[in-house]
């Protein structure tokens, strides 16, 4: 069973290159409405303010906001890297983060040596280490490739990496961002494929995308995020309903009807 | 191209059942709150570095990987390591015993253990700096105990002290030195020395993340320690010159450089100098965990 609880979530970023506040900041202050001062009266960037959910098994969350909205930051919230400046966040679950492609890679080490690496991370002995090489080989389809350095690797070879490595090791509470969605459309089947037996299992998936498809295919709740603020949160058609623009929601509406009677 | 089946969509099932949740033990939830107060930072940090401890074989392996990277590719590899320092005692030993009026016997062992000594104090002070800003990759992509990448730079350049270990070995051997009894300070010396290491990346490394301009300022301290410590010069050698006891009796390089270097070259066990390098590591330690304390929730924001 896996928990994760957001409370009156806030972060903010410091910005330590304007150390007072010029008259021209205070006019863009005034106009974005998302910089403000911390206690110490330093010059912040309010990422994420008074956020509250939680969320529980079965639960797939999808995010949705503009760019800038504060999705990217509060995946990362949720996964423990930012830790708040106002606010509890109470995760229960081993949580796996799929924030970027490179995922904390090291891009001269070659793909096997940083599958041991987060192997190692998860406290693997050498015998689940090759299993887990074994394993993220065969899914990403690398072939001889996981001998040479990442570096040398196209980006949807890293993306295909990122996402065998992420999902090999069965996390209980995975966030992802939309990089995911880089990969070509067998790879995308088969990763939708792979997310789906792993949710299946009673986990919690939350997801950050553009994409309203995605959205409509691979959430049962969406959080509408805007200035850092939680705008809109529902069941994926209401809160996409208000999001988009009446023709694209009918565009997505019917594009899951094709979807979903098409023969697989 | 390859087909998938239902089984290649659940080829990890059976790692899953295994897996050993060593990050974090299942029913065991974390909670991160803002501002928690000291008695909540302590536990936040004393969990930090219990986690990096439990991660050894991973610290191990970055810490290989890192050598062996900076190498890949090279003929000797690492050896490489051990051949510049070898090169590096034997044209200053010779150079500067002759500069120094010394015996090449008794200045080149001294001078051996001096440089690769200080060669690890050097470096750790660098790349303790830069611990981790250069792990920036790592530490915005999952949650990781931040200890563990201070104590990857200890280990690393524990790793490169071993190859140069050598050197001081062969010189030892040509030159016939014999270690006195005290010899036998030396493990608890040597874990001074690493606990040492540790606290001053864990702590420089969040200046270097916070302050960008403090590598080079670490830089300069270190080469101006550098000279006016003990490193080159024996301080017997200078002590007609009135060389200043401050630079000799007070300097905490000095104390750590004699705890290791005075019983290898046949001295004794110096309860004063001891006193001095547990006094300044006491110092260096308390600094270092508040430090850390006060910044380990600010590191991701900063790096």
């Amino acid at each position: 069973m896996a928990n994760l609880l957001i409370e009156n979530l806030s972060v903010s970023f410091p910005l330590y290159h304007g150390e007072s506040r010029s008259l021209k900041k205070t006019v863009f202050a005034a106009a974005s409405g998302r910089l403000g001062e911390d206690r110490k009266r330093r010059l912040v960037v309010e990422a994420l303010r008074d956020i509250s959910f939680s969320l529980t098994s079965g639960d797939r969350l999808g995010f949705i906001g503009s760019n800038g909205a504060g999705k990217t930051t509060l995946l990362r919230s949720m996964a423990g890297i930012y830790e708040p400046v106002a606010g509890r966040i109470i995760i229960d679950g081993a949580v796996t983060a799929l924030l970027d492609p490179g995922q904390g890679m090291n891009f001269e080490l070659t793909g096997r040596e940083n599958i041991r690496l987060r192997g190692l991370f998860n406290g693997f002995n050498d015998r689940q280490i090759a299993q887990l090489q074994e394993d993220v080989a065969f899914f990403a389809e690398l072939g001889q490739f996981l001998e040479l350095p990442v570096r040398t690797y196209s980006s949807g070879m890293i993306v295909r990496l990122g996402f065998a490595l992420a999902t090999s090791i069965k996390p209980q509470i995975l966030l992802m961002d939309e990089w995911i969605l880089a990969g070509d459309a067998s790879f995308l089947d088969k990763a939708r494929h792979r997310l789906e037996t792993m949710v299946r299992g009673a986990e919690i998936l939350v997801l950050s995308s553009h994409n309203s498809d995605i959205i409509m295919q691979w959430c049962n709740r969406v959080i509408w995020m805007d200035g850092g603020k939680v705008r809109a949160d529902g069941p994926p058609e209401e809160v996409l309903a208000a999001y988009l623009s009446p023709e694209q929601f009918a565009q997505v509406k019917a594009q899951m009807r094709v979807e979903v009677t098409a023969p697989v | 191209m390859n087909i998938i089946t239902p089984e290649t969509g659940q080829a990890g099932s059976h790692i899953e059942a295994e897996m050993s949740q060593v990050g974090r033990p299942p029913g065991r939830p974390v909670t991160i709150t803002a501002t928690p107060g000291w008695h909540g930072k302590i536990k936040m940090a004393r969990a930090d570095i219990a986690l990096a401890l439990r991660l050894w074989p991973l610290v191990w392996t970055l810490s290989l990987l890192d050598i062996r990277l900076r190498y890949r590719g090279s003929l000797l590899g690492p050896f490489w390591l051990t051949l510049s320092t070898a090169v590096m005692v034997g044209s200053i030993g010779f150079l500067y015993s002759h500069l120094f009026h010394q015996n090449v016997a008794a200045y080149l062992p001294f001078l051996s253990i001096s440089l690769v000594l200080w060669a690890f104090i050097s470096t750790v002070t660098a790349e303790g700096c830069m611990c981790y800003t250069a792990s920036e990759g790592m530490i915005r992509a999952m949650r990781m105990p931040l200890s563990l990448h201070a104590i990857r730079v200890v280990l690393r350049n524990i790793l490169v002290l071993a190859h140069n270990i050598v050197v001081i070995v062969v010189v030892f051997v040509i030159f016939r030195v014999v270690p006195s009894a005290a010899v036998i300070s030396l493990p608890p010396a040597l874990a001074l020395w690493a606990v040492d290491a540790f606290a001053v990346s864990l702590m420089l490394g969040i200046f270097g993340a916070r302050f960008r301009d403090i590598p080079p300022i670490i830089g300069s301290i270190m080469q101006i320690a550098f000279y006016l410590t003990p490193v080159m010069w024996n301080p017997v050698m200078l002590m007609h010159r009135g060389v200043s006891a401050v630079l000799v009796k007070w300097n905490p390089f000095y104390a750590l450089l004699e705890i290791v270097r005075g019983p290898l070259l046949g001295g004794p066990l110096e309860p004063q100098v001891w006193a001095l390098a547990l006094g300044y590591s006491a110092v260096l330690i308390a600094i270092s965990g508040v430090v850390f304390l006060r910044a380990r929730a600010r590191i991701a924001y900063w790096v």
